[in-house]
């Protein structure tokens, strides 16, 4: 495995370990891991550094739905158009084109469900090119981008063994 | 007049039992002192079991362990390290490696018969030669000599009755590792005066500088070894008590003598989830070796930092800073490490008097845990020495 590889992987688990740190585990200069992650994020290849927050633990209730939306494709530009349009709507947390029933997969967030329902209806669903819209509100979150969302899962281990 | 049998009494209760209660009875300790990782068992063959349990797999299985999974061990260590094994007759699957260890001790020593075990060294080689009516001879190893056993030591210990010699590398406290050419040169005693060497390779998988070599694929080493690993370390299986032992026919057979009457087999759910990770766990290891030798580099460094002289281990999962510096014994350390600063880890004597004047820390713990611990263990030895 590359240096580079190694430090994606290092921090896609915990982004708040110290250059100095991935140094010593890699054993290669700490100047040499600021310039691999300084050249990486100017690449876009590390986007940005985001913390996985229960909001839910915190007291923060919001509202999730998973919105399977059929599009009647333009001429030339396929489903580019309507995607990039519904993208920049700050609700839209995820989208994806996706194959088989649907052809849009929109995750989105609200404040409470009526924030939702009135973004479905006011903004989505009025457009020209969507022929159809299928709403899932989420009810329970167990795994978020391969984090499992409870804490079920500790080792119980002895606190001292041989 | 005790009813108790004089070579159990022969072996003292383990010293270290007050320590163990004194962390026990401690909350928000940071331990640095566990030998077991701190994954847990790969869900992928925590699974399988779940699904061979569902399907009503609860009977007996062959003594020798489940045909198919011999068979899956031989292939991995065929391929591994180029040694053939028959899973018919030369492979013996066990309740983990210390039933593996106690089974080879005892199908192979005679009352009186001397087994030559290195030091430091895991708690259990020494009792286990003492009830099968052996006797134990220590060779001490020491840091100089990055904790590996020096053959012209060996070579002063044996006698006429001495029969075995133990070797665990990767080792258990101190992280030693043997190269080839170490090796080699054991092997060239163990031919000269026909030793059996019972090799609990149990931390092989866990090696981090060069190749891990198996001491029965040296030269003519096969008919002499008795081969013992596990699934505990490597695959985080600890609780599932699982290892095996490969070694020609006879010695298995003679293995398998006792463990049928003793044990009859391994649970069946623990072989089903050990097929799982024989058949589909290398990923599993990978990560977790990346990961062990990570920490292991941070561990070492903070140790050095604080002023521990610390031999940089190649295997296992521990790390074995000297004391001596400090002018405690180490347990004297460890205890008021313990009871001034929460930190708790395992003092060196327990694993042999060589061992006394260091400390065995496990880096089976996450980022944030060592370097707390560190952080710890510096503010007390700034205080400590007075």
């Amino acid at each position: 495995m590359s240096k580079d590889d190694e430090i994606l992987r290092i921090l896609e688990d915990n982004a708040r370990v110290s250059d100095k740190d991935i140094a010593t585990m890699l054993d290669i200069p700490v100047e040499e891991v600021s310039r691999i992650i300084k050249s990486m994020e100017e690449q876009k290849i590390i986007r940005k550094y985001k913390t996985v927050i229960n909001w839910e633990k915190f007291g923060r209730e919001k509202v999730y739905a998973m919105i399977d939306v059929n599009i009647h494709p333009e001429r030339d530009r396929g489903y580019d158009s309507i995607a990039e349009r519904l993208m920049r709507f700050s609700e839209v947390r995820n989208l994806f084109l996706v194959s088989g029933m649907y052809d849009l997969f929109v995750l989105v967030e609200g404040n409470n469900m009526k924030e939702v329902a009135g973004f479905v209806a006011q903004k989505l669903a009025p457009l020209p090119q969507v022929t159809s819209t299928t709403t899932h509100f989420l009810l329970k979150k167990y795994k978020e981008d391969g984090d499992i969302l409870f804490d079920r899962e500790e080792a119980e281990r002895q606190p001292i063994s041989l | 007049m005790s009813g108790i049998a004089e070579r159990v009494r022969k072996v003292p209760v383990s010293g270290i039992r007050k320590f163990f209660d004194l962390v026990l009875s401690m909350d928000d300790v940071i331990s640095l002192g566990v030998g077991e990782p701190d994954f847990i068992t790969p869900w992928h063959i925590r699974e399988a079991s779940i699904y061979s349990l569902e399907r009503g797999h609860t009977m007996y299985t062959s003594n020798y362990g489940i045909l198919e999974l011999r068979e899956a061990i031989s292939e991995k260590v065929k391929e591994s390290y180029n040694v053939e094994y028959n899973p018919e007759n030369e492979v013996l699957i066990t309740v983990g490696v210390s039933e593996a260890f106690d089974l080879a001790i005892r199908a192979v020593v005679n009352p009186g018969d001397e087994v030559l075990i290195p030091e430091p060294s895991y708690v259990s080689y020494k009792p286990c030669t003492i009830f099968a009516g052996g006797k134990p001879v220590i060779v001490e190893t020491i840091e100089e000599n990055e904790f590996k056993p020096v053959v012209e030591d060996i070579e002063k210990k044996i006698t006429e009755k001495t029969k075995a010699l133990v070797l665990s590398y990767p080792n258990n406290p101190t992280g030693a590792t043997l190269g080839k050419g170490d090796l080699e040169d054991i092997a060239d005693i163990v031919r000269e005066y026909d030793l059996i060497v019972i090799s609990d390779e149990i931390y092989g998988r866990l090696t981090y500088k060069g190749e891990h070599t198996c001491f029965s694929s040296l030269n003519g080493m096969r008919e002499n070894t008795v081969y013992l690993n596990g699934f505990s370390k490597a695959y985080a299986m600890t609780g599932w008590r699982v290892g095996y032992a490969m070694s020609s026919e006879e010695i298995i057979e003679a293995m398998m003598k006792i463990h049928q009457y003793s044990m009859l087999c391994a649970p069946i759910m623990s072989q089903k989830a050990a097929l799982e990770a024989v058949n589909t766990g290398d990923r599993d290891v990978e990560e977790m070796v990346r990961q062990y030798s990570r920490r292991k580099k941070i561990l070492v460094k903070r140790l050095r930092e604080i002023g521990l002289s610390c031999f940089e281990p190649g295997g296992a999962f521990y790390v074995f800073p000297s004391i001596k510096s400090t002018g405690l014994n180490s347990e004297e350390f460890a205890t008021r490490l313990l009871e001034e600063e929460k930190v708790a880890v395992v003092p060196g004597n327990v694993f042999g008097s060589s061992g006394e004047g260091y400390l065995r820390l496990a880096y089976a713990a996450s980022h944030e845990d060592i370097n707390e611990a560190l952080n710890r263990m510096e503010r007390f030895l700034t205080y400590s020495h007075d």
